[in-house]
């Protein structure tokens, strides 16, 4: 049984839950959490390594058909994209903007 | 109710909700989900699903990471492979909504009030939302919140309905590279937000160390990244502390 079962069924209970659990989970250890806490400092601190490393997963092991992409043209992309984000006074439009332009263009000159 | 608060809140909730929206749109993480979210609809729509089940599940999950693996395994691993998939790469919400809590609760804040802004947190909302909520009288708080995550959820929504109406023809490149916008716009706003010591290393840490577990295959990477990197950081802050 994997793709019988109802998909909207299939969101809910394999979807939803296992994702969502996780914010129940945090609602309940943040509640007892004080705001100027040397605890709360630790869990920021996991909190925020856990995003970059979100960041250089996408990166370097890519979802779907992002792999096809060269990992150097991804990283080029990643890098070129910062390096603007600093040059155009810490502008994120900016750094995305390049970055994306760097990807596509890398993409579509490795493709010919 | 209103008359046993203490002292009525300077601007009423639906105009903090409204500030919140108005956050959203403003904000690069709007545009970058938008073609985020237009690449992974062109993805539900290479693996048959419907538009209305691709916006059940963006509203739903609201987690690109988790919304892929769905989207990609769910026809042909099977269901228990797929909800620990999915299990494991949402795992990051524990840390993010327990950091995000004490930020966001005033002193009587109901249990039931954190529910929406915990549904909304994704990484996008949780990054402008730390940065933004210390500036908020503390009873505006949740009410911003939420109208930020709803800003930001409904250009993923958008983007959905985008993605299928363009799939047919969007050339796959494009749909390929639109799923890079997130990492950028995460990097980014991260460097714009991490102020301190701990934070700055915290993020650098996670870059670094996060590739390394993967890379070894390690089971739940993302979370010992989370740990181990974090728990470093906040070593030295404290060493650093303790040597003032």
């Amino acid at each position: 049984m994997s793709f019988a079962m109802e998909p909207y069924l299939a969101l809910l209970l394999i979807g939803f839950l296992p994702s969502e659990a996780w914010r129940w989970l945090g609602m309940l250890v943040g509640r007892g959490l004080d705001e100027n806490s040397e605890i709360i400092l630790w869990v920021r601190a996991v909190a925020t390594a856990l995003v970059a490393a979100v960041v250089a997963r996408i990166t370097l092991f890519p979802p779907g058909a992002l792999a096809a992409v060269p990992v150097e043209v991804r990283l080029a992309a990643l890098g070129l994209g910062f390096l603007a984000f600093v040059i155009f006074r810490r502008s994120a439009f900016a750094g995305v903007i390049v970055g994306e332009a760097v990807l596509i263009g890398g993409a579509a000159a490795l493709a010919q | 109710m209103s008359s046993s608060q203490p002292r009525p809140p300077s601007q009423p909730a639906s105009a903090s909700f409204l500030n919140g929206l108005l956050a959203a749109f403003k904000s690069v993480f709007f545009y970058v989900l938008l073609g985020n979210y237009i690449g992974i609809s062109a993805l539900a729509y290479e693996f048959g699903f419907s538009l209305t089940w691709m916006v059940f599940c963006t509203v739903l999950i609201w987690a690109a990471p988790a919304q892929v693996i769905l989207i990609s395994t769910l026809t042909t691993a099977t269901l228990l492979e797929v909800a620990l998939a999915v299990g494991l790469s949402s795992a990051r919400f524990l840390p993010m909504v327990a950091a995000l809590i004490p930020t966001l609760k005033a002193e009587h804040t109901r249990q039931t009030h954190l529910l929406l802004p915990s549904h909304l947190t994704a990484i996008s909302v949780w990054v402008e939302g730390m940065r933004m909520l210390p500036q908020l009288p503390r009873e505006q708080r949740i009410s911003f919140y939420n109208g930020l995550g709803t800003g930001l959820l409904s250009a993923a929504v958008l983007g959905s309905l985008i993605g299928y109406a363009l799939a047919a023809r969007l050339p796959p490149v494009l749909a390929t590279t639109l799923l890079f916008f997130t990492p950028m716009a995460i990097l980014m706003s991260s460097a714009r937000n991490n102020q301190t010591l701990i934070d700055r290393l915290a993020f650098g840490l996670g870059l670094v160390v996060g590739p390394l577990l993967a890379a070894q295959k390690v089971k739940l990477d993302l979370m010992w990244t989370g740990f181990i990197a974090g728990t470093a950081a906040y070593a030295v802050h404290r060493l650093r502390e303790a040597m003032r």
